[in-house]
């Protein structure tokens, strides 16, 4: 993942994007000029080459299939319809003199929504192509909760000792643990960025962020 | 022409230090917001809103504004140089862009890129300029019927003429407006879905959703992906610039063509995505050699941009004369609004003059000013994707969290955001749409609290929906777009049309 100032290597790999789309138009394209591309590139260019040493592997294998998730949301959402619903009828759901109850909007949207996802469940169940599309790889997987872990850590971290000690911990340790760069340069990102913050928001702007025992102990 | 003696009033309001300042600051964080993977436009409004809400209105929407249009901008910049779209609505300029960047023309490419992008702004712009106060002030008849009239339009187009399945698209934008309904009832007192819980009383708040939905799950995302890259970051020349701009008035047809379509579907929920691509495909099938297209054209780059820009400008215009968003950053900004205390709708045209037109004068200005900063700054900015992505990731997930709690400084914010981020994360996989669930959040109390005062305007009776001319056909017409795909089935079926039948073969 990480940048640097390189030569052209002789790999080249087609670079995938999420929106990239699948049109046959696209694919390959590109690689009828390079040499044509070199030649005309003036000196003064730069040329920028950005490594992504830890990505997932494309033969990853799947993790689970789109269309299991598909069920599970249907079925959490449809859960979900269902405690609204009887929440809504609960505070009163019809329709008095002078028109709809609190409860009669949120009612029938919570019936709609539960339709809505009774349907979804019913078309994933049916669907095969659905069945058969992997939702996440093994490799992904393990690339979203190294992201993912952290932050839930940052959350728990910010809860107890603040914002901005939390702030600092999770840009160190993610640059250090995650993408593997030179402790300093972690340890110097993350101490620049928080005081940034804290300069931005607590001094400049007065925008208060939740504050643990340091900012206590500096009488902040 | 009033509005043109407003314009300048809007300009002077504009012309501080401290405004142009703030300018400068939106744009040059939007470009970068632009560049970054894993940031775009909606998440980068979103996450720097917090900064804005110790300004005054005007300085804070010039500056989130600005902040857009720099979005806009850098999307290009990756297109082009990398192959990479920095946003979605960018993915058409890399077919042709990307190739001209191979054949040596990148300068020329990204100068057209950024080129279009303005003209397509310019006229969007204009659109808005003489276009919004008509219509603001023609709403400013309306009673609660008639909004709620234009808010079921809004619902059921999206529904009726959304790309996703149709089931898909009712339970976002039904679970929107359940959330949106959480907490104290406006119009009652009573409280709803809060479970006894404290925290839920105050609601769930929208921005703090967006900024889990769009810039936590965005990150998740982006991780699953191979982030490398490989391109030339190359500075354009005066020659180069002059050179294209002296081929410009050859593609007129194009540039005007991909300007109505965008602004057409900016104004209508179609989007930015959908102008690029539909500025595209016209521009090659009413080209004389058609199979030159995706082979380096520089008329394939203007068609898309041109596009997307007068989308995403005119995307402002429903959101300013009526207080309805036509994209997911105008829905932002339309937070933004009510976060610095203005109630969107009509009437800002009345009560806060200095506030729109500064908003509309810093569209030119910002567009203006954009279009110089990046032309003389892009190898600058496309270095910064040199910049590791495990240094960046940490980076937002703090802006996120610090702009999740500061809207209602609640520790529990940053919790909803981090669930959100998973909401947002999996339904985007498994391809439920987050536009319409932003849209609903953000309109779900206005459009009911605007039913039931309809309903005590007409003692309970739905008939008022019928009730004169206007309102009948407004809402007739949302629950046409709202069966639209029965209706043009059934109209293919009888062989009314044929274009209903043509794509199903």
């Amino acid at each position: 993942m990480r940048g640097s100032l390189r030569e052209l290597s002789s790999r080249r790999k087609p670079l995938t994007r999420r929106f990239a789309p699948t049109s046959p138009v696209r694919t390959g394209r590109g690689e009828q000029f390079p040499s044509l591309a070199s030649e005309l590139m003036s000196q003064t260019d730069i040329e920028i080459v950005v490594d992504d040493p830890t990505a997932p592997e494309d033969d990853s294998p799947s993790v689970i299939a789109s269309g299991t998730i598909e069920i599970i949301v249907c079925l959490l959402l449809l859960a979900l319809a269902i405690t609204l619903g009887y929440d809504n009828w609960r505070t009163g759901a019809s329709w008095d003199a002078t028109g709809p109850e609190p409860g009669y909007f949120p009612f029938y949207l919570s019936v709609i929504l539960g339709g809505g996802s009774l349907y979804g469940l019913i078309a994933a169940l049916v669907s095969h192509r659905a069945a058969r599309e992997t939702f996440v790889t093994r490799a992904q997987a393990r690339r979203v909760m190294a992201v993912f872990a952290p932050t839930l850590l940052f959350c728990l971290v910010t809860q107890v000792l603040g914002l901005y000690v939390a702030s600092f911990l999770l840009i160190a340790g993610f640059m250090r643990l995650v993408g593997k760069i030179a402790l300093w340069k972690s340890l110097l990102t993350a101490v620049v960025f928080t005081a940034i913050m804290f300069v931005t928001f607590d001094i400049a702007f007065d925008v208060i962020m939740p504050k643990g025992p340091l900012e206590a102990a500096l009488g902040r | 022409m009033e509005a043109f003696g407003l314009l300048l009033h809007g300009f002077a309001v504009l012309l501080t230090w401290k405004t142009l300042v703030l300018m400068m600051v939106g744009l040059v964080l939007g470009i970068f917001v632009g560049v970054l993977p894993g940031l775009g436009g909606p998440n980068g409004v979103a996450i720097l809103l917090p900064l804005t809400f110790t300004m005054d209105p005007t300085s804070a929407i010039v500056m989130l504004s600005c902040i857009y249009w720099g979005a806009l901008f850098g999307g290009a910049i990756t297109s082009i140089l990398f192959n990479i779209p920095g946003e979605a609505w960018s993915v058409a300029t890399t077919f042709d862009g990307y190739p001209m960047a191979q054949q040596g023309r990148a300068a020329e490419a990204l100068t057209a890129a950024f080129t279009s992008s303005f003209i397509g702004s310019l006229v969007a712009v204009l659109l808005i300029t003489f276009l919004a106060p008509m219509i603001s002030s023609f709403a400013l008849k309306f009673g609660p019927p008639e909004f709620f009239a234009v808010y079921l339009l809004t619902f059921c187009s999206f529904v009726g003429l959304g790309r996703e399945a149709k089931h898909k698209t009712v339970i976002s934008m039904s679970l929107g407006l359940l959330l949106a309904g959480i907490g104290m009832d406006t119009v009652s007192g009573n409280l709803r879905m809060t479970f006894g819980s404290p925290e839920l009383l105050r609601g769930i708040n929208f921005l703090v959703a967006v900024i889990g939905l769009f810039g936590i799950s965005e990150i998740l995302l982006t991780m699953e992906e191979r982030l490398a890259l490989r391109g030339h970051a190359a500075g354009i020349s005066l020659r180069v610039v002059l050179g294209v701009w002296k081929d410009l008035p050859k593609y007129w047809v194009t540039l005007l063509r991909s300007s109505f379509i965008g602004c057409w579907l900016g104004i209508t929920p179609g989007g930015a995505i959908a102008a690029s691509f539909m500025g595209y495909n016209l521009a090659k099938r009413f080209a004389k050699e058609p199979e030159n297209f995706g082979k380096g054209r520089i008329e394939g780059v203007f068609a898309p941009e041109t596009a997307a820009h007068a989308s995403g400008t005119s995307a402002l215009l429903p959101m300013l004369a009526l207080g309805i968003p036509g994209s997911g950053t105008a829905a932002i900004l339309l937070g933004g609004l009510m976060v610095w205390g203005l109630n969107p709708g009509p009437m800002l045209f009345v009560e806060h003059k200095d506030f729109v037109w500064g908003l509309i004068a810093s569209m030119y200005l910002g567009n203006v000013v954009g279009l110089v900063l990046v032309l003389t700054t892009v190898p600058i900015f496309a270095s910064i994707l040199r910049v590791p992505f495990a240094a960046v990731a940490p980076m937002i997930v703090v802006s996120c969290a610090i702009g999740a709690y500061a809207i209602q400084n609640a520790m529990f914010d940053i919790w909803l955001m981090l669930g959100f981020g998973i909401v947002g994360y999996v339904f985007k996989k498994i391809g439920i749409p987050l536009a319409p669930f932003t849209l609903a959040l953000v309109l779900g109390n206005r459009a009911e609290d605007a039913f039931r005062l309809s309903m005590i305007g007409s003692g309970g009776t739905l008939k008022v929906f019928w009730s004169n001319g206007l309102v009948s056909s407004i809402t007739t017409l949302a629950l046409l777009l709202l069966f639209w795909p029965v209706i043009d089935n059934l109209l293919g079926r009888v062989g009314w049309t044929q274009r209903a039948r043509a794509p199903s073969q």
